[in-house]
């Protein structure tokens, strides 16, 4: 059973009135060439910009992916697809892609509850609600190299915060290497990211919960529903879209990650916290493989995109179709 | 009525377009350098960002242009990793800075292949060739001079002598058993032997490199590089060696994640009296006081212990300094800094204030530190010089093997597997 609550007043573009039928074709098409060249003036700018500094670019490292080429000059070694078949052996790479659907396994196991959660609980009237969200986002503002610094010596192993303070309350069992220890570091790396992202998503779900309508919730408390077939039936069938989201966001974030791994661990120890992108930037700018860095590049971009297409396609197209506020009884 | 609309629309189009043309012109105008008044501006990069080097630097370009009124010398000071990222990009780009900081060797040759650096070799007879021929070594690639030194050191194991005489150590150890036995007497004195920044991986390096030296001899590291063949018995032996030191372990808790030069690194483990002994260049003095508290006169010097029936003696040394090159077509004022920048009077300014080793050799007498006295001694009567593997290769070949010593300390590669993943890397790069 599907019912609309509410008027779909913003579903389909605005098609204005309907034009005068007795207009002269030839002023219609001025105008039209008119409107185009105002269009593309505006447009020019930012797509020179576009163009120049990405679309060229992207090309330019998708051809330089089938040379082997050290950066300098122009590449003229065609080696065809070895770069790609390296790919596929490389060790490190192959971790690479394994940790990557690590992190994006705890970020939506724990990291998205967890800020859901927070969300719902900080959606309620509480004393210094405002100190509480503003706390919690406050990590997201902080750009990742000082998250890095900053947690590289909280995480310090014996002299760090986190051990000190573990040792002081007798909790030393707990404590270790951190960051340098291979069997840890994810989790570490993990921990930090949390730290770091969760206040965002929940900044989400703050906007999403701020949408909807107490009438529902009050609806539901009406006809006896106890609070949590409340959240389970009203409030996260609402939130999907948010949801949806905040899940792609996550992902694309997890498939990106660079900044943090690179100022904390730069990878290590023995590749044991390596991303895709610390591996591009290894080959590029630390062995000038710049064409192996190049094939990396693609494969990164070619997994964000079949992501991205794939879930366009398949999760937010009812998002996109804007039946947003249609609710499935069940809630499936 | 239709007519105002259109114009507008049609002046918004054109100052759209107008706008366009704007930002393109003074995209132009930002480029030229503004050299109409008759001064030549020379940028000089250089990863100089530690006190007291930065300033004495920034003094000295200052005098340069006191001495030289019509020309301008602009510093670019960049941090080491950040250099050699922003200069693989800038080579790429086919423009380098007039004078920039190099290290010489194999990244330098991979610049000269490309064309972008300046034969120094007519430029700057005869005073180039008066330099210490050790420090010169570096920017020779095919007997043409590439660059002129301002530094010029060795890699060494610098010691607390208090932890030593702790645990009992009169003599710091000349053979690779000794310094075995000295590392295991001060863990039994409950003392880390040995301070190592894993996460930097080239740290740990200068191990293997020096064992290899010592097992092969000082020439084989070259040879190899050449011939892309690391398999020899020899380089198996080195890794061999390292494993037994690793086996240990002599390295500071959390070793494998702790930076060089940060507040919790290598050198402040050692400048705090954390840990007995790391192995680094003639710069480790001032990176243990900036980083940590320093040792003072605890502090000592003692070069890479021979091995037991190795081709290499003790006196081999592991090393390299800091140079400048120019640009191709570099200005003849760039030309004149170096020749300023490399006389006497600068020179013994550098190795006062800056705590770097002489490449004049008539400023040698302007060493006061006795541990640089002691660097100085063992480079003036070394046999054999390889400079840090990591210039003196190409920089794949180079990181190849950071990164796979790097996996030997941490115990995922066996000797065996050093030896092959660097000759596979070395073959790779033709």
């Amino acid at each position: 059973m599907t019912s609309t609550f509410l008027p779909s007043k913003q579903s389909g573009p605005d098609t204005g009135p309907p034009p005068p039928v007795a207009d002269r074709g030839r002023g219609r098409a001025r105008r039209r060439t008119l409107n185009w060249l105002t269009a593309t003036g505006f447009q020019l700018p930012a797509l020179v910009l576009f163009i120049g500094l990405v679309l060229l670019p992207m090309l330019f490292a998708l051809y330089a992916a089938f040379f082997r080429w050290g950066g300098f000059g122009m590449p003229s070694d065609y080696v065809g697809g070895e770069n790609f078949t390296r790919l596929f052996q490389d060790e490190v790479f192959l971790g690479d892609l394994w940790r990557c659907l690590v992190l994006v396994v705890l970020s939506l196991a724990l990291q998205l509850p967890f800020a859901l959660a927070m969300a719902v609980l900080l959606n309620q009237r509480m004393r210094g609600r405002a100190v509480y969200r503003m706390l919690f986002f406050a990590p997201y503002v902080l750009s990742e190299a000082i998250t890095g610094i900053l947690f590289g010596m909280i995480f310090a192993p014996d002299d760090g915060f986190a051990d000190q303070v573990l040792g002081r309350i007798g909790l030393e069992g707990l404590g270790g290497e951190w960051f340098a220890d291979p069997s840890t570091v994810m989790a570490t790396l993990f921990l930090v990211m949390m730290w770091k992202y969760f206040g965002f998503h929940m900044m989400l779900y703050l906007a999403g919960l701020q949408a909807v309508p107490k009438e529902l919730t009050e609806a539901a408390l009406i006809d006896g529903a106890g609070p949590w077939q409340r959240f389970r039936n009203v409030t996260l069938p609402l939130l999907a879209p948010t949801l949806r989201i905040s899940v792609f966001l996550s992902v694309i974030g997890s498939i990106q990650l660079f900044d943090l791994v690179w100022v904390t661990t730069a990878g290590g120890p023995d590749h044991h916290s390596e991303t895709m992108a610390v591996t591009m930037f290894q080959y590029g700018f630390k062995r000038y493989q710049v064409g192996y860095a190049s094939a990396i590049s693609v494969a990164m971009f070619a997994i964000s995109l079949v992501f991205a297409l794939a879930y366009q396609r398949f999760v937010l197209r009812r998002d996109l179709e804007g039946a947003t506020t249609t609710m499935r009884g069940d809630g499936k | 009525m239709g007519d105002p609309a259109l114009s507008r629309r049609g002046f918004l189009a054109a100052s759209a377009a107008a706008g366009l043309g704007m930002t393109a012109l003074t995209a132009c105008g930002g480029d030229s350098d503004g050299g109409s008044s008759g001064t030549t501006t020379i940028e000089w990069w250089n990863i100089s960002t530690t006190e007291p080097t930065k300033s004495v630097w920034a003094a000295l370009a200052r005098k340069f242009e006191a001495q030289n009124p019509t020309v301008k010398v602009k510093i670019v000071q960049l941090e080491n990793d950040a250099y050699k990222s922003k200069m693989t990009a800038l080579t790429s780009s086919g423009k380098l800075p007039d004078i920039f900081h190099t290290w010489g060797g194999g990244v330098l040759r991979q610049q000269v292949d490309a064309g972008l650096v300046e034969d120094l070799t007519d430029r700057t007879k005869p005073w180039g060739d008066a330099l210490l021929p050790v420090a010169r070594e570096p920017y020779l690639i095919d007997d043409k001079a590439y660059g002129v030194p301002f530094d010029i050191g060795m890699i060494g194991f610098w010691y607390n002598k208090a932890h030593f005489a702790k645990a009992g150590i009169s003599e710091p150890p000349t053979t690779w058993s000794g310094f075995l036995d000295a590392v295991r007497k001060l863990k039994s004195a409950r003392i880390t032997p040995l301070a190592l920044a894993g996460k930097e991986k080239w740290p740990g390096m200068y191990y293997w490199a020096y064992l290899a030296m010592r097992t092969a001899g000082a020439e084989a590291l070259q040879k190899a590089y050449e011939d892309k063949d690391f398999t020899g018995a020899p380089f198996v032996e080195a890794g061999e060696h390292l494993k037994e030191l690793v086996g240990l372990q002599p390295f500071q808790k959390g070793f494998l994640g702790a930076a060089y030069s940060s507040p919790t690194g290598q050198a402040a483990t050692v400048g705090n009296g954390k840990a007995a002994m790391e192995l680094m260049g003639q710069w480790a003095p001032v990176v243990q006081a900036d980083a940590g508290k320093g040792l003072g006169k605890d502090l000592g010097f003692f070069p890479f212990p021979a091995v037991e029936g190795g081709r290499g003696a003790i006196t081999e040394v592991f090393g390299g300094g800091g140079g400048h090159a120019l640009r191709r077509d570099a200005p003849q004022a760039a030309v004149d800094f170096l020749k300023f920048f490399a006389s006497e009077a600068t020179d013994r300014e550098l190795v006062k204030k800056t705590g770097v080793l002489p490449v004049v050799p008539a400023a040698e007498s302007a060493i006061a530190d006795p541990n640089i006295k002691a660097v100085q001694a063992e480079l003036k009567k070394a046999t054999g010089f390889q400079l840090y593997l990591d210039q003196a290769y190409a920089p794949a070949v180079g990181q190849e093997v950071n990164d796979s010593v790097a996996a030997l300390i941490s115990g995922s590669r066996s000797p065996e597997q050093v030896a092959q993943s660097v000759t596979k890397t070395a073959k790779e790069e033709q």
